[in-house]
């Protein structure tokens, strides 16, 4: 079996006083579609925002292909990352927010193509080609000329989605990408993942709320609670048959409602 | 004196005014942005350096600025010429009031895109130029133009250092003539006109940089 393609050992996270990871441990195999569920504040969304650079850690080491992410070698040392290693890092990875952080400024297209020409150097011609082919897989072919501000929410959320894609990232994080929409517009958007990894095989790592979602997508779904994993399993595990006390009250609530 | 003469006298003392507010407005540009940014990003003994411009020519009023420049500098050995030192001056000045206002949009602009920007491998100077800097232009536009009607109206100071400009022109003609309801009113209506120009030019520069930001009415 090939190493994880992301592994988390011994991490910790605080946010001054509040610990959110004492003493974290935590692997995705290549390939491999993993859902995080759990109450809010319990360091789901820490977890992917780590993994997208966006917070450091406290301790411990994180490898996410084979390579440490916050780390490098130096002088036979392991080392805070510099910006160079953090850069050549982030290739790995995309990520769409709950928010959609699309740049107002820029037209849909532009959205798309621009870090694709300026990070990696894509020609315009072949940014925009692959900017097309990514709004037609998300539904939004005739809005390349629009800007985000004359979007719907889940139209928003098929843009950013279509940005992460175009870095051609081998990690795809999501989120609690549906969490802002209006309940109608959640299944446009879901529905756009699902086609995504029927066509390609996707690192996918996703905070969510939607059970229903989670349960048929993923690979694995672990349950979170004060920045631990409380119990991990198949989906239909986790769903039908829990064995903690923590994941039956949390799942009860949700499907109770 | 006749009304027609008034009139071109005070336009000469316009053109002066005009020619030092088109000198000192980029001065004032270029400092507030690099202060500005200097404020934000620099390492700290810089920011220190930004910090004592900025409260020093905020702190202190214009026209003891511009005496320093024109009166006291020249017994340390350095002499500059009457307009140069109300550039310098009003530049200065405006520009430090400018550097808070582009520290302010820049920090204006959501944490969001930040974040998205860095997700997108973006690097920081690309961060910077490409993704906030166009956000946090439009938010400095009004406050600039407040500043830039600021700066119009605070030239009428360099007449006190001997520059012949609208306001220097109209006490001399008003001490000469005694027309002072005539020189006044036209006074009055020549630093209104320039100011209103100053608005409608600001007004098409935020509609032209705010395209695709949803503000100016079209969408919320």
């Amino acid at each position: 079996m090939s190493a994880p393609i992301i592994e988390f050992k011994n991490v910790k996270k605080c946010f001054g006083e509040t610990v959110i990871f004492s003493d974290f441990n935590f692997k995705v195999e290549e390939n491999e579609i993993v859902s995080i569920i759990g109450p809010s504040g319990s360091g789901k969304s820490t977890l992917l925002r780590i993994l997208m650079t966006l917070e450091g850690i406290d301790g411990g080491y994180i490898n996410v292909a084979g390579e440490s992410l916050w780390h490098m070698p130096w002088q036979g040392q392991h080392v805070p990352a510099n910006n160079k290693h953090l850069h050549k890092m982030r290739n790995h990875l995309g990520m769409v927010f709950q928010h959609f952080n699309l740049f107002p400024h820029m037209t849909v297209k532009r959205n798309i193509t621009e870090a694709p020409m300026r990070v990696k150097g894509v020609s315009r011609a072949e940014a925009e080609e692959f900017a097309e082919k990514l709004l037609q897989l998300v539904g939004l072919a005739d809005k390349a000329d629009s800007y985000p501000n004359d979007l719907s929410g889940g139209q928003k959320q098929r843009v950013g989605i279509a940005r992460a894609l175009a870095m051609k990232p081998s990690i795809l994080l999501l989120d609690e990408i549906t969490s802002a929409l209006d309940p109608e517009l959640v299944d446009e958007v879901l529905d756009v993942i699902r086609n995504l990894v029927k066509e390609e095989s996707f690192t996918m790592l996703l905070v969510t709320h939607e059970m229903y979602f989670a349960r048929e997508i993923s690979d694995r779904v672990c349950f979170f609670d004060k920045g631990a994993i409380v119990e991990e399993g198949e989906p239909e595990a986790i769903f039908t048959q829990p064995k903690e006390e923590r994941t039956k009250a949390f799942l009860n609530a949700y499907i109770g409602q | 004196m006749e009304f027609g003469e008034i009139v071109s006298v005070l336009l000469q003392g316009a053109v002066v005014t005009i020619q030092i507010v088109a000198m000192a407005l980029p001065l004032a540009v270029l400092m507030a942005f690099s202060f500005g940014l200097i404020r934000l990003y620099a390492p700290t003994p810089f920011k220190q350096i930004a910090i004592v411009y900025i409260e020093f020519f905020r702190g202190t009023s214009a026209l003891i600025q511009l005496y320093w420049i024109y009166f006291v500098l020249p017994f340390f050995g350095i002499t500059i010429d009457a307009m140069t030192a109300a550039v310098v001056a009003l530049g200065l000045n405006i520009g430090a009031y400018g550097t808070e206002v582009v520290r302010g949009a820049i920090q204006s602009v959501p944490k969001g895109q930040y974040e998205a920007s860095i997700a997108l491998n973006f690097t920081s100077s690309q961060r910077l130029w490409r993704i906030i800097m166009p956000q946090a232009l439009v938010n400095m536009i009004p406050p600039f133009g407040n500043l830039a009607i600021e700066l119009v109206k605070a030239t009428s100071l360099v007449s006190l250092i001997t520059i012949g400009d609208l306001t220097f022109k109209a006490k001399m003609l008003a001490d000469t003539t005694l027309q002072v309801g005539e020189i006044f009113g036209v006074v009055l209506l020549f630093y209104f006109v320039m100011a209103q120009f100053l608005v409608f030019f600001i007004r098409r520069l935020e509609t032209h940089l705010s395209k695709g930001l949803g503000r100016g009415g079209l969408h919320s």
